[in-house]
């Protein structure tokens, strides 16, 4: 008989508590076993011939034990792989205002052109005259970093921000070892506000480390750089604009005054995304500076790399470049691999091959998407953004250094959750039940409990209300208090709860290991 | 501009909300003069079409290894990567993601950085294995300051067979350091005598195996005498296919392995970006450099995943930090865990057997080539021929044919009087077809 009323369309009786599912799922929410849980070592998900019989030739160390890799096939693959990614928050997924890391759009065009086989499919050491547009790239590349910041030359190969750092730092040590002076200059100065990643590089190379405070303002004095200067200083790291979101309003004069006693300006370029297009660090004096171009030129994060960290330099540092570097010949683009080839006087080598190849695509992408006027919206818009949040919620959260303009990020502090029971850490957690990834939070150092917003140009109007909107209502519920466990306990809906960092640092889990059969036996 | 939500109406209300009169007025700590009045000196925007112009044509300049019979590795290596590993590394959630500080928000990555540590670690016969380096030649960098680190002492020895530009990594962060560091002599053959370098004041040994030249090295004496000193022995492989079927440096011995992971997952991309991959004892874990993930539990008491150990990182320690590093290479770690996880134990050592069968099968060909020397008694994928004219000249001339043939010798090492010398790679990719046009292709240039 048929059935003429067909399903049912009426949405169901509403107000029933919800049944704990037989799986453990929560319909999308998916519940995702370790590869090790659920693959086999006969399975794989490759096809390929074996290869006809063969006298191995392998002087005795063919391998004898297993190797213990589960396989899965193709499909399982992709599952495993797509529901670990549903347990991600990335930009696509919403407003990710991680200060100081810069998590702007990440266009796929920019994806599509590093994947240009001519990029993407050859080889470090081919032939050099079988990669010209290779090199074409790296020199358009290089072009447009000295443009943009007015220094005289780029090391391209370093790896990563703080790859980028220890670059400029060696360079910085060729120097002073050419003038003589490597016995006598080995101090480094690094504001309390600056990056781990500053006074660990200067560390690893030899150069002792000394703070310079910052000032009530949150900025560097130039006097307080003076009363550390003398003929041991090697070098300033001072990071512009710095990690409190704020433009050095002395850097000019710091510059000068390194300069004057034969020491060298090392800028951490980090938040050089607040001033493309807007200001040169060539003009404020600059020696050598790392690019971000994760960062600053949208690279993707990629969940924590590959980043990028080509720097520029002035002309007194250019010389010391490491090699690899790619320069114009007579017959085309030629490259540089050692100290031999040239008369300059390349410090040594960062890397194995010519660095970021890959990013080098995306982040030329980008300028030529964005172009000169582009790259200065950019920058205006995300100055606009990080102000427009700071006068939003400037009257309910507390602003460490005065209610006065800020960069490209904000910086608040936790003065205004005392005695409230709620910490900066509770408000990044129920920022997390809210849809949002949390700001960055206890960073910088020089500020309690510091909470730094960075929007970026991506945010449209309509979301940064929503943002704003949103922090002004957890502000005022932790203020009143009535609700602390939506703080302390949050977050709530996230694909985990709060994890214990404690124990895991105390016992270190590090990998998989197969369950003991007494234990199994047990259960 | 297509990447940028805001109009100018939304600017105008932003700004008044602020209460400034115009952007610039958010800039008031830039100098004046300097602040620039107009865009810099770049040509101005362009839609997708114009720059996918721009960049086709540079791309169009270069010779891919796929439309070639390509033989060339020293260090990096063309393998097939299925279709599904690029397809999974390209999820937003994947691509657009930060370093994991958020756990709650981020146990996609978290878990698949536990489980590359767990195959790190079974691949290389170690205990433990961190979430990624830069690549394999700034990962023995940090593998040399990690020795001496625990062994208090700051002598280096680097093998002859290390790859040339992996020892100028270690020897320039070592000068600037002022830690010492003797490079033994370009090794061809595989047969230096290493161990008489070895005394008490040797922090660590660096011995690749394959080595740059192919040989398979027997790291078990090095292994012995190292630690007989007190000294570490710090394996490197540039090609981690070879695992599959060589015995793995743990079991040999090694106390530190480090080696380059592009192979499996990552394209050659003109030299990155690549995957360190870094694997140690249990014992020496407080020591190691990078990202490491651990597992512990969530309020509810599930099972969950963070980074761990951070008190080791630059972020907590500062200047006393284990190594200045912040990112790592997480997407191509993603690429390489995927890979391996399609392959399995099974598909990786079909793999190698592939890799291994062709190579043979092309030694054989070049050695009955007049004018060419197969130099190798023990290989994987790679092996050094030494041919009657510089190899340099016969690797421009077989371009000039359209084959890649290999990386002369004297492109790493100048000035060695090795210019005879070609270093040749074969893997999965290469056909007989393939190996016929090289053949053929050097008969006639030699």
């Amino acid at each position: 008989m048929l059935n003429r009323q067909g399903r049912p369309t009426a949405a169901g009786e509403a107000g029933t508590q919800a049944h704990p599912t037989f799986t453990g799922n929560k319909a999308l929410a998916q519940i995702e076993p370790l590869l090790f849980e659920i693959g086999r070592h006969d399975t794989t998900g490759v096809d390929i011939d074996e290869p006809e019989a063969f006298t191995p030739r392998l002087g005795g160390l063919e391998r004898k034990e297993a190797i213990g890799l589960p396989g899965l096939s193709e499909p399982e693959t992709m599952r495993h792989y797509v529901r670990l990614s549903q347990m991600n928050y990335g930009i696509d997924t919403g407003l990710f205002p991680l200060g100081s890391c810069t998590m702007k759009h990440n266009a796929r065009l920019n994806e599509r052109m590093a994947r240009l086989p001519g990029f993407s499919d050859v080889h470090p050491l081919q032939p050099v005259s079988t990669v010209q547009g290779a090199l074409e790239l790296m020199s358009e590349l290089g072009r447009y970093l000295m443009t943009l910041t007015n220094m005289k030359a780029v090391a391209l190969s370093p790896k990563a921000g703080a790859h980028g750092e220890l670059c400029g730092m060696m360079a910085i040590k060729a120097a002073i070892e050419a003038k003589g002076e490597g016995k006598t200059r080995n101090v480094v100065l690094v504001p309390d506000s600056a990056h781990g990643t500053n006074p660990a590089t200067a560390a690893l190379i030899g150069f002792v480390v000394k703070p310079v405070p910052a000032r009530d303002d949150g900025s560097v004095h130039v006097e307080d750089v003076k009363k550390l200067l003398g003929p041991d200083v090697a070098a300033i790291m001072l990071t512009n604009p710095n990690t409190c979101g704020l433009f050095e309003p002395q850097v000019v004069e710091i510059a000068k005054a390194i300069h004057d006693v034969g020491a060298y300006f090392y800028c951490d370029g980090a938040n050089f995304n607040a001033i493309v297009g807007k200001a040169k660090p060539g003009d404020l004096g600059v020696d050598a500076m790392h690019i971000n171009l994760h960062k600053t030129f949208s690279t993707p994060h990629g969940g924590g790399g590959p980043g990028s960290g080509p720097v520029v330099l002035s002309e007194r540092l250019a010389p010391f470049a490491p090699v690899p570097f790619v320069r114009a010949g007579k017959n085309g683009f030629e490259l540089v691999e050692q100290a031999s080839d040239t008369d300059e006087k390349p410090f040594g080598r960062m890397t194995a091959f010519h660095g970021q190849m890959g990013m080098y695509v995306r982040a030329l992408s980008y300028m030529l998407s964005h172009g000169s006027d582009g790259m200065k919206q950019a920058s205006e818009d995300a100055v606009l953004n990080a102000n427009y949040i700071r006068a939003g919620l400037s009257d309910l959260m507390s602003l460490p250094f005065g209610n006065k303009p800020c960069m490209h990020e904000v910086l608040f502090d936790d003065a205004w959750l005392k005695d409230t029971g709620v910490t900066t850490l509770d408000i990044a957690k129920a920022m997390i039940d809210e849809g949002y990834h949390p700001m960055t939070m206890y960073f910088p150092l020089v500020v309690h409990g510091a909470m730094l917003i960075e929007p970026t140009e991506s945010e449209s109007k309509a979301s940064l209300d929503l943002f704003i909107a949103t922090l002004r209502d957890l502000a005022m519920a932790a203020k009143t208090g009535n609700d602390k466990e939506r703080f302390t306990g949050a977050p709530h809906h996230a694909p985990r709860r709060r994890l214990d960092e404690t124990r895991a640092a105390r016992n270190p889990i590090l990998k998989w290991t197969p369950p003991s059969p007494v234990a199994e036996a047990a259960e | 501009m297509r990447y940028l939500p805001l109009s100018d109406t939304d600017r105008s209300e932003m700004l008044a909300r602020i209460g400034v009169k115009n952007v610039d007025e958010l800039f008031a700590d830039v100098p004046k003069n300097l602040l620039l009045k107009e865009p810099v000196d770049l040509p101005r925007r362009k839609g997708e079409l114009e720059v996918e112009r721009i960049l086709s044509r540079m791309s169009s300049r270069n010779v891919t290894a796929s439309s070639v019979p390509f033989f060339v590795g020293a260090g990096a290596y063309k393998h097939h990567v299925p279709a599904t590993v690029d397809h999974l590394i390209q999820r937003s959630e994947f691509l657009t993601s930060y370093t994991p500080y958020q756990p709650e928000i981020a146990q996609g990555t978290l878990q698949y950085l536990f489980e590359f540590q767990t195959q790190v670690a079974a691949l290389t016969g170690m205990e433990v294995a961190n979430a990624s380096m830069y690549d394999g030649s700034t990962g023995t960098g940090e593998a040399v300051l990690m020795a001496h680190r625990v062994t208090k002492r700051r002598k280096a020895v680097l093998s002859g067979g290390l790859h040339p530009h992996y020892a100028e990594v270690v020897r320039t962060l070592s000068d600037m350091a002022s830690d010492a560091v003797v490079t033994m002599k370009p090794d061809v053959a595989g047969n230096e005598d290493i161990l008489s370098q070895i005394d008490d004041e040797t922090s660590c040994v660096v011995v690749q195996s394959p080595d740059v030249f192919g040989n398979l090295r027997d790291l078990r004496p090095i292994a012995e005498k190292a630690h007989k000193h007190g000294a570490l022995l710090i394996a490197v492989f540039t090609e981690v296919v070879s695992l599959g079927l060589v015995a793995s440096p743990g079991s040999q011995g090694a106390d530190i392995v480090v080696g380059e992971g592009q192979s499996i997952g990552n394209a050659l991309n003109f030299g990155g970006p690549y995957v360190g991959l870094f694997a140690t004892q249990s014992k020496f874990i407080r020591q190691m450099p990078g990202r490491l993930c651990g597992e512990t539990v969530d309020a509810d008491g599930n099972r969950g995943f963070v980074l761990t150990l951070s008190t080791r990182e630059q972020h907590i320690r500062r200047d006393k930090a284990t190594s200045n590093i912040c990112t790592n290479s997480g997407l191509c770690a993603l690429a390489f865990t995927i890979h391996m996880t399609l392959l399995g134990e099974a598909g990786l050592k079909r793999l190698a057997r592939v890799n291994h069968a062709n190579a043979i099968k092309l030694a054989d060909l070049l050695a009955g080539v007049k004018g060419v020397e197969v130099l190798n008694k023990s290989f994987f994928n790679e092996f050094t021929v030494k041919l009657s004219k510089p190899a340099a000249e016969v690797v421009e001339a077989l371009a000039r044919k359209g084959v890649l043939a290999g990386v002369p010798v004297s492109r790493l090492l100048p000035g060695a009087d090795l210019e005879n010398l070609l270093l040749v790679a074969s893997t999965e990719v290469n056909t007989d077809d393939d190996r016929a046009a090289f053949v053929a292709a050097l008969k006639e240039v030699l």
